[in-house]
């Protein structure tokens, strides 16, 4: 009884299966930040976590490729596994975990170098080219699959910094795909950009999809609605509702969800 | 509240006005205060250059007496050919050139011309005839320093006895008063017409780099581990008010320690600049270690996490993005930390740096004594012709001190990373 209430839960049908997650719980010091979530992310889709503020996304999305395991005070119970591997199991290098599972952030964080090396210093510490003409072709895949090949390719020793914000997070996004990931996580990768820089991440997620399993988390449910085919709920540390984007947008289950998605709160 | 609301503020009003105009007032007052400040600094600082380049630009010169030796008539028996080959430098200590300078200056100048050279006029002359063993087959003329009485009734501050004698000399055209290099090549001596600072310049400079060398890399380490590494616990809160006291505590007391630990436990050498360069490395690393956290810690945490999203390591984040962009910040601190070090006096008192030393150091364990010590030392001087010694010292170490914040100013831009 009670698993086939966490099933309808977690699961989705339609996908293969990439993570999953297990009865997470995460802690900071005394705090519950997540309570209690399972969740299924599939290679084929593109998942959004959406949520009020404070609501745990970004915690749950940090735990995906352990980048939590820098704050001190954080403790992480429950399973995740990456294809079956448990990510948290001693066997887990969490230097490969995290060039599996890259990321992008909020605020676009170029290195304050050019714009070759901010690419290209993922393969390099992981020995992904043997050369320079390897490399060479690395970072121009990279910037052209993020769609920033034809508006740098004359410039790329000049610094990564002096990029507008919109073309920051997409060579944030191209030095995340250097390294070649499974998985690319993304906290709301255009809450510091305008919708027309927006717009140009939008349509590169839509790209991105199906090579990579994408994880999105957003305060914005109409980007949401865009770019995903899953979306997950959260309220207060719980998953509220898991389910078809399209589902949860016209005909959500919860009375919770209905009520933030019609904007009574959040 | 009544119907009407509250009664529109009258911006006209006196009182208004003279809100105003106090405000005003306590601008300008408080723009005054601070120009008046900055002068006064200023005023001081461009006091205490004057002072010393007007008194020290003198201790560059030397004057110099022009001594004419008749050799074939003196008591002087060296043979010329003896001065060719392997047997010259035992022929020339061999000879008596003090007693024929002495006699020499007595003919010249009569009864007590040998108290107006310098006490090693006759190195001069040792000197020349070793260069030029011609000289010995007749009479030479030959430049000597001149004793410090003379040297100072030269450049016009001494007594009237010594006036005279120098009036005299002028009036023979036998004396000149120019740069010489003495100064700056030499070592500590007795006779203040005969010291140099080059010693003291040099055994600085090996304490500096020894001390940059022991200091810089235990502390940018500390600073890093301290603030990558460490777990925020009762134990690192310790060492941070340890450190921070460490930074405060008074000069001579490392001293003290160095005393203790490096020559009477480790039985490091006396007066060498590697431990000079120790004990300065324990006073300099509190404030390198300071000066790194607070560098670190202005890193945006969001380059760590960029690092760190695409499988960089710890150490790879710590070597690779955040020491790069602390540098400038921790080169700043430490360059403070080098500045308070070379001007520091006190502990190098303990372990032995106040020897007398007249050669100037060889190495790291050699006997040394450092420019601020050496100035000291010359300070409690008797002899007159060590004051404008110890200005033109003091001038030597502000140079020194200058260079040092201009290569930390170099350094910093070089590293500095546009944003």
């Amino acid at each position: 009884m009670l698993n086939e209430i966490a099933a309808e839960h977690h699961a989705v049908p339609g996908g293969t299966l990439k993570m999953t997650a297990r009865n997470v719980n995460v802690f900071y010091g005394q705090k519950q930040a997540i309570k209690d979530v399972s969740i299924d992310v599939t290679q084929e889709n593109v998942t959004a976590f959406i949520g009020p503020s404070g609501c745990g996304k970004s915690t749950f999305l940090r735990t995906l490729n352990r980048m939590n395991d820098t704050v001190a005070s954080a403790r992480v119970e429950g399973e995740i596994t990456l294809d079956g591997e448990d990510i948290y199991s001693s066997g887990m290098d969490v230097v490969q975990l995290r060039a599996r599972v890259g990321m992008v952030f909020q605020k676009p964080n170029p290195f304050p170098k050019s714009i070759y090396e901010n690419v290209a210093y993922g393969p390099r510490i992981h020995g992904l080219a043997a050369n320079k003409g390897e490399m060479d072709q690395i970072v121009e895949k990279s910037l052209r699959r993020a769609g920033l090949w034809e508006e740098v390719k004359d410039r790329l020793t000049d610094s990564g910094t002096a990029l507008s914000g919109g073309q920051q997070q997409r060579l944030c996004i191209a030095r995340a795909i250097a390294v070649e990931p499974e998985v690319i996580l993304m906290d709301e990768p255009c809450s510091a950009l305008d919708p027309i820089a927006t717009a140009k991440i939008e349509e590169l997620i839509h790209e991105l999809r199906g090579r990579y399993a994408i994880v999105i988390v957003t305060h914005n449910m109409q980007q949401a609605a865009r770019v995903s085919q899953k979306t997950a709920f959260f309220h207060l540390g719980t998953l509220v509702e898991y389910g078809e984007t399209d589902t949860i947008f016209t005909n959500p289950r919860e009375p919770r969800t209905k009520d933030y998605i019609t904007g009574r709160y959040g | 509240m009544n119907s009407a609301g509250r009664t529109p503020t009258d911006w006209k009003s006196g009182a208004m006005q003279r809100r105003i105009a106090r405000r005003y007032a306590a601008e300008r007052r408080f723009r005054l205060l601070g120009l008046a400040s900055v002068l006064l600094s200023a005023g001081f600082l461009a006091f205490l250059l004057f002072t010393m380049i007007g008194n020290g630009w003198r201790g560059f010169t030397q004057t110099d007496i022009k001594l004419s030796v008749d050799f074939p008539a003196s008591t002087l028996i060296l043979d010329p050919a003896a001065l060719e080959g392997f047997g010259a430098r035992q022929a020339l200590a061999g000879a008596d050139f003090e007693g024929v300078t002495a006699a020499a200056a007595d003919e010249q100048f009569g009864e007590g011309g040998a108290r107006m050279l310098s006490d090693g006029a006759w190195l001069a002359v040792r000197d020349a005839v070793a260069a030029k063993p011609d000289l010995l087959s007749g009479k030479a003329n030959i430049w000597v320093p001149a004793a410090t009485a003379i040297d100072l009734a030269a450049k016009g501050s001494a007594d009237r006895d010594s006036e005279a004698a120098y009036a005299r000399l002028d009036a023979a055209d036998a004396v000149r008063t120019q740069f010489s290099t003495t100064f700056l090549t030499g070592a500590d001596a007795t006779d203040p017409t005969l010291v140099g600072i080059w010693g003291a310049f040099k055994g600085s400079l090996i304490t500096m780099i020894a001390t940059v060398l022991i200091a810089f890399p235990i502390g940018v380490l500390s600073a890093l581990y301290l603030e990558e590494y460490a777990p925020r616990n009762r134990w690192t809160d310790l060492i941070e008010v340890s450190i921070n006291n460490l930074a405060a505590v008074p000069s001579i007391i490392f001293g003290l320690l160095g005393l203790a630990v490096f020559l009477n436990f480790m039985h490091l050498p006396r007066s060498a600049p590697i431990v000079g360069g120790l004990t300065l490395a324990l006073m300099t690393m509190p404030v390198i270690v300071i000066a790194g956290r607070n560098a670190i810690k202005a890193v945006p945490p969001s380059i760590r996490d960029a690092a760190l999203g695409i499988g960089a390591s710890r150490v790879q984040v710590v070597f690779h993005h955040v020491l790069p962009l602390a540098l400038p910040g921790i080169l700043t601190g430490t360059i403070i930390g080098m500045a308070r070090a070379l001007g520091e006096t006190a502990p190098l008192l303990m372990i032995g740096m106040r020897a007398f030393i007249s050669q100037p150091p060889g190495g790291m364990t050699e006997p040394a004594t450092v420019l601020p010590v050496q100035i000291f030392l010359w300070s409690d001087e008797v002899s007159r012709g060590f004051v404008e010694k110890t200005s033109a010292a003091i001038i030597v170490l502000l140079v020194f001190l200058l260079a040092m914040n201009g290569l930390a100013i170099y350094l910093r831009n070089k590293f500095e990373t546009r944003w």
